[in-house]
């Protein structure tokens, strides 16, 4: 606690850009901007750790340098988790904080894993873990380590062992991607020749919610991502759009036009049990339940332009949240809902902002033209957004303080709709 | 006018590509079956004729009717059919009262600017805008189905004000 403290207070100030680009296969990550208060931390090669699939050492490094509160120290040795530490050394080189572990290959062909994290001030050990893991989990236990790190030295739980959801457009095929928070590790959920848009995470990271076109119209489905089973949960006369889970997964409220305009439903999350939650004549959407699942923000034109309002879970009466700018659509309230990202239009440009619901102050956190899709990260510290340059889509996460930024973009081809996805257990 | 001639355009198009693929079908046919050397199926007699008979009584593919218009335009931020529209919905909807087992989507789009799902919403009121007025003149529910693309299947590419306008549209689909 005390180590945290004090790491935290510890003003470092940066001049200038850092940029960390590594090389991926599909996602080129690029930061920009830093923390007020970083972290020195000396991350040692792990023995023997070129024998995984992944350079778990290097995927720790990148995951702890995006998030804009570390400063990586490269050590250039190799420390396994049985090398005698010497805290004296390590303070004077600047670390406050020292990564050490090993990588051994097991007769069942599985990988240990181990790692330990030293307070080099404190002269102590602040954690340690030991997995065995398949191959296909190296770049799972690495991103394990680092949310370990994270939460041991800023005392928020890290959310780099999450996933993220988003939509690919490449010539006419459409893809539903998942990928790790770093954009790498992708899989393909989904191919269509149509649109797919507005995916959603169902709460325990099993299912994906989207609207498809493939039949001229939006449809939407819940997958099984697993399983691969596909349901539809709303095909109704009309289109049927805009999915979003209730906490506790029972239950998704959507935006449908069964009764003419575009109106909130409630559906139980097998299809049955519709309920019409909004009564206007003009265009209701995008509900987004908030973390408590007592209300649902969505967006509405009853004031004429597009507002965000907040209405009770099963509907009833409507309150208006933002009054700044004539268009404010995609509202998404942060997980301790104190806060609502949104993209508000302000002299023709769409842009990231930030809501305090508290005292109604806002934040513009983007500096681009057509942002869209925002979506916390499950610790509520960053936004991820679909953003453009150059004609193409890319995604971009920026911390809620709006110090830290990275880009995330493809070789190949569009990429939008970004959606983060929960904690996993 | 312009979408009239781009219609008459497409369907010759259209028409001359059924023309070329069915001939390489038929073409290509032939040596497959004679490789197998079954006779499951008898080869076509390469002398024989098929024959097509003009002027259907169907006036809906008619290159010459106003029918091949489905394209309803609609100002910025409207959704209101425009008057200039309302001679090509009525034909529209005569063409439905005749034809009861005929069923239409009516597909709304929009500009790309803005979100998708408010977009979603707003080519629904394009769509919505066009379903009332064919209901308003006599067509049944059961035929119509208002349904929105968004800003997801533009028509026109780019992002000039000539491609939004395109784009602000609704399009009757049988």
């Amino acid at each position: 606690m005390t180590m945290t403290k004090r790491l935290f207070l510890r003003t470092i100030a940066i001049l200038g850009l850092s940029i960390s680009a590594f090389a991926h296969a599909q996602l080129r990550v690029e930061v920009s901007g830093v923390g007020a208060n970083q972290i020195p931390i000396a991350i040692a090669t792990f023995a023997d750790e070129a024998i995984a699939p992944h350079q778990v050492t290097a995927i720790i490094k990148a995951d702890l340098s995006r998030s804009g509160y570390f400063k990586i120290i490269d050590t250039g040795n190799v420390m396994s988790e049985s090398t005698a530490i010497n805290y004296g050394d390590w303070k004077s080189r600047g670390a406050d904080a020292l990564v050490v572990g090993s990588v051994q290959r097991l007769a069942d062909g599985r990988f240990d894993v181990r790692y330990r994290l030293f307070d080099n001030i404190r002269s102590a050990q602040l954690s340690s873990m030991a997995v065995a893991v398949q191959p296909a989990f190296i770049r799972v236990s690495a991103h394990k380590i680092a949310d370990d790190i994270y939460e041991k030295l800023i005392g928020v739980r890290g959310s780099f062992a999450t996933r993220i959801a988003y939509v690919t457009k490449a010539a006419s095929e459409y893809r539903l991607e998942i990928a790790d928070a770093d954009g790498e590790g992708t899989s393909v959920a989904l191919r269509s020749n149509e649109p797919i848009i507005s995916p959603a995470w169902s709460p325990d990271g099993s299912k994906v919610a989207y609207v498809s076109f493939e039949a001229k119209k939006p449809v939407v489905y819940v997958q099984n991502l697993v399983t691969k089973q596909r349901t539809v949960i709303a095909n109704f006369k009309g289109s049927n759009s805009a999915p979003s889970w209730s906490p506790d997964g029972a239950r998704l409220a959507v935006a449908l036009s069964k009764d003419g305009l575009t109106q909130i439903y409630s559906v139980n999350a097998d299809g049955s049990n519709l309920r019409r939650l909004t009564n206007t004549n003009g265009i209701d959407t995008e509900p987004q339940f908030s973390a408590d699942g007592q209300s649902i923000y969505f967006t509405s034109d009853r004031s004429g332009g597009p507002q965000i309002y907040r209405m009770g879970a099963s509907g009833g009466d409507a309150r208006r949240i933002t009054f700044q700018g004539s268009y404010n659509i995609s509202p998404r309230v942060s997980p301790d809902g104190k806060n609502l990202a949104y993209i508000s239009r302000r002299d023709g440009k769409f842009q990231l902002f930030i809501l305090d619901l508290a005292n109604g102050q806002e934040q513009r956190l983007s500096d681009t033209a057509k942002d869209e899709s925002p979506s916390f990260s499950p610790n509520g510290r960053y936004i991820m957004y679909a953003t453009e340059s150059g004609r193409r889509g890319g995604l971009a996460v920026v911390s809620v303080d709006g110090s830290v930024k990275h880009t995330l973009t493809t070789q190949a081809g569009d990429i939008r709709e970004p959606t983060w996805g929960p904690f996993m257990k | 006018m312009r979408t009239l001639k781009t219609s008459v355009f497409l369907l010759s198009v259209s028409l001359l590509l059924v023309a070329c693929s069915s001939t390489k079908l038929d073409e290509s046919k032939v040596p497959v079956e004679d490789r197998a050397g079954g006779a499951t199926m008898p080869a076509a007699d390469p002398r024989s004729v098929g024959t097509v008979t003009a002027g259907s009584t169907d006036t809906l593919n008619d290159p010459k009717g106003v029918l091949v218009n489905r394209s309803i335009y609609f100002d910025y931020d409207s959704y209101i059919v425009k008057d200039e529209f309302k001679s090509l919905v009525q034909a529209h909807a005569n063409y439905l009262i005749a034809n009861k087992g005929r069923k239409v989507l009516l597909q709304g789009n929009a500009d790309e600017r803005g979100g998708r799902e408010y977009n979603l919403a707003l080519g629904q009121k394009r769509a919505e805008a066009l379903r009332k007025s064919l209901a308003l003149l006599g067509v049944s529910d059961t035929q119509l189905e208002a349904v929105s693309l968004g800003k997801e299947k533009p028509k026109a590419l780019g992002s000039d004000e000539a491609a939004w306008t395109e784009n602000r549209r609704a399009d009757i689909v049988y």
